[in-house]
């Protein structure tokens, strides 16, 4: 009988103690998880600004302003175009 | 060792009276002890749990943006940003000269203005709205007593004023407020939720207790608008705007096929990204808000009624009286006399007695049927807010001079873009198309209107017009054959018909197997032209020309396609 009461205490200590450890990891997993959550919060806000920023520099006004004022391109008249098809450009 | 042997043993048993006094002691002090508990375990126990989450629980807010929107091909038009506001509390703030001094530096203000934000009536004040954060971030780094910050999300639109009308804004609560924005505010509205955590010492969030209010994040939008046909539908039109000093004007391109609208353009118009003095005359998207009389771009369809109740056939003559017809006490004119005319001529010449003529020849509900189930006389359920039916009478209140006047556009008013929309109808052999903002995924079912051999011989008639000897040869575009027609319509105001006018041209192109319809309106054009087929059709033939390039339309003619008339020879209408 005692023997029995003493693996479990044993047992019992030992849970207790893989409680008190786990519990601790699962504090160290949230914080690393909420550092790793506001971590993509602030990717999603820079993405946000990024593509706000790609959006503003590719509006065509700006690109047609560019391309004419500073490359100095201009578009071809209709009479200098010419219109190749491709081989599957009937299928399409 | 004898002194301790000498000591008395002591009794066996101690006092009875010690034992129990001391024995009552001890257990007086465990029933405080346990009392103790007890008290702390039920009776303080709020008050303690209350204290303990106070100390490390906390209810944080867990952000949720606003939808981006965005254009068909996913480039951005409007997207959400967090940005931060200061403010304080005007009695309680405490700053220093030389702190001030430097707030106003980072601000980019003057310490006389940060002065009246400060010391003004009332208790709260911003001090900066919708900062950057970095900025934000400096300007509470001067260690200001009394200076906080608050989160706000700022919507930006990177297309400034060519989308302004159809995107419409956001108001101060990231609600929209216009177009789009509120349209869709359901999909695009994000709400905040919050959480409570558990944190450390050191501030970190260590566990999650609950789940308050979960956040609902704004999901993004996808429109039918192609940015860069928008971008060319704007710059056409604000130049032919500038070009004819017209007071407005409007532009829609639809896809023939798929019904959506791929641009949507509007004169005057305005930056929504400085949207502080914006007058309301400017924010209204009057390709679907407002209406107008059409004129002569009804034609086609009192046509179309006409071919379908087998009155007449393309090349029937009708005789248009030296371009005068009288009913009643009232008279119609055409612009040039031509003689007889065949059917398809009076679409080509746009002849309003011939249209008249024909328009009488009908019972005025077949005309009304037609009309009404190209769309007219009802909103054209873009699901855009504030869009309008225009005005289509009931048939049995028509009077014949009415149905004549009817029959080319005069006595009923229609917006835009449902004036690009019934053109669909000849665009797909006769299908109307649902018109819609929104990206649609997969094709489209219309509803049949008129048989595809009436509508194929209406684009016919169309196509005729935008060829020499027709009203619109300024419409053509190198390399596509186009089929439209113009109008010129007086525009009404109180009961007078006045003499300004409204220009118009709606076309399709390819006109072997259209994929675009274009519809361009100048409200007011006062350059010295006024007619549809000069001030609106080299509108449409850019517009079109361009668009049909950028998507890659195969084209349908020789490029040196284009026949002008000399000047003298252009054929011109009254409406």
């Amino acid at each position: 009988m005692t023997r029995v009461n003493i693996v479990l205490l044993c047992i019992l200590v030992g849970c207790a103690l893989s409680l008190v450890t786990s519990r601790h990891q699962a504090r160290r997993l949230t914080v690393e998880l909420e550092r790793e959550q506001s971590r993509a919060r602030q990717f999603d806000v820079e993405y946000g600004q990024l593509s706000l920023e790609q959006s503003t520099w590719s509006m065509p006004a700006r690109i047609e302003k560019v391309a004419r004022e500073s490359l100095r391109m201009q578009l071809p008249a209709s009479t200098r175009v010419e219109i190749v098809e491709a081989a599957g450009e009937k299928a399409k | 060792m004898r002194s301790v042997a000498q000591k008395p043993v002591p009794p066996a048993e101690l006092p009875r009276n010690r034992a129990l006094v001391l024995f009552g002691a001890v257990g007086l002090l465990f029933v405080v002890l346990l009392g103790r508990s007890l008290y702390l375990q039920w009776v303080a126990n709020d008050f303690l749990q209350g204290q303990g989450a106070a100390r490390f629980s906390r209810e944080i807010e867990v952000p949720a943006h606003r939808g981006r929107i965005v254009d068909r091909h996913g480039e951005a038009l409007a997207i959400s940003t967090p940005v931060k506001s200061l403010w304080v509390f005007r009695d309680k703030v405490e700053a220093s000269p030389e702190q001030l001094r430097k707030l106003a530096r980072v601000l980019e203000t003057t310490p006389q203005q940060l002065a009246s934000r400060l010391h003004g009536d009332g208790e709260f004040s911003f001090v900066a709205r919708q900062l950057a954060p970095e900025t934000a971030e400096h300007a509470l780094g001067l260690g200001i007593n009394g200076l906080y910050e608050q989160n706000e999300y700022r919507r930006y639109y990177p297309g400034g004023e060519v989308t302004a009308q159809v995107i419409g804004f956001t108001g101060d609560r990231d609600a929209g407020q216009e177009g789009i924005e509120l349209a869709q505010q359901g999909w695009l509205g994000g709400a905040a939720g919050s959480r409570r955590v558990i944190i450390n010492r050191r501030g970190e969030i260590v566990e999650d207790v609950a789940a308050i209010r979960a956040p609902q994040a704004g999901r993004d939008l996808a429109l039918s608008i192609d940015s860069r046909l928008q971008y060319l539908a704007f710059r056409e039109l604000q130049a032919a705007i500038e070009r004819n000093k017209a007071k407005a004007g409007g532009l829609v391109v639809i896809d023939a096929r798929s019904g959506e609208i791929l641009a949507l353009a509007n004169s005057p118009t305005y930056n929504p990204n400085r949207r502080d003095k914006i007058a309301r005359e400017k924010m209204r998207n009057r390709a679907l808000t407002d209406t107008f009389e059409p004129g002569s771009t009804m034609k086609p369809f009192t046509i179309a009624a006409a071919l379908e109740a087998g009155k007449v056939h393309p090349d029937s003559v009708i005789h248009t009286e030296a371009g005068e017809l009288t009913i009643g006490k009232n008279t119609i004119h055409d612009a040039h006399r031509a003689g007889p005319l065949t059917v398809e001529q009076v679409i080509q010449k746009s002849s309003n007695v011939g249209a008249a003529k024909i328009a009488l020849s009908l019972p005025p509900v077949t005309l009304w049927k037609m009309f009404s189930e190209a769309g007219f006389g009802t909103a054209p359920a873009t699901g855009f807010p504030g869009e309008v039916a225009g005005r289509l009478r009931a048939p049995s209140t028509w009077k014949p001079i009415e149905q004549a006047t009817m029959s080319y556009g005069h006595g009923l008013s229609v917006n835009l873009v449902q004036l690009a929309r019934a053109y669909t109808i000849f665009a797909d052999d006769g299908e109307l198309k649902p018109v819609g903002l929104l990206k649609n995924e997969g094709a489209v079912a219309g509803r049949p209107v008129v048989s595809a051999t009436t509508a194929r011989a209406v684009r016919h008639m169309l196509e005729l017009a935008t060829l020499p000897g027709g009203t619109a040869p300024q419409a053509q575009v190198a390399g596509y054959r186009v089929a439209g027609k113009t109008g010129t319509a007086r525009k009404i105001e109180g009961r007078e018909y006045t003499h300004k006018y409204v220009a118009s041209f709606v076309g399709m192109a390819p006109a072997s197997n259209p994929r675009l319809i274009v519809a361009v309106m100048i409200d007011e054009p006062t350059g010295g032209d006024y007619y549809g087929g000069s001030v609106a059709g080299p509108v449409f033939s850019s517009v079109m020309g361009a668009a049909l390039r950028m998507l890659g339309v195969p084209t349908d003619a020789p490029v040196d396609n284009v026949v002008l008339p000399p000047p003298g020879a252009l054929v011109h209408e009254e409406t």
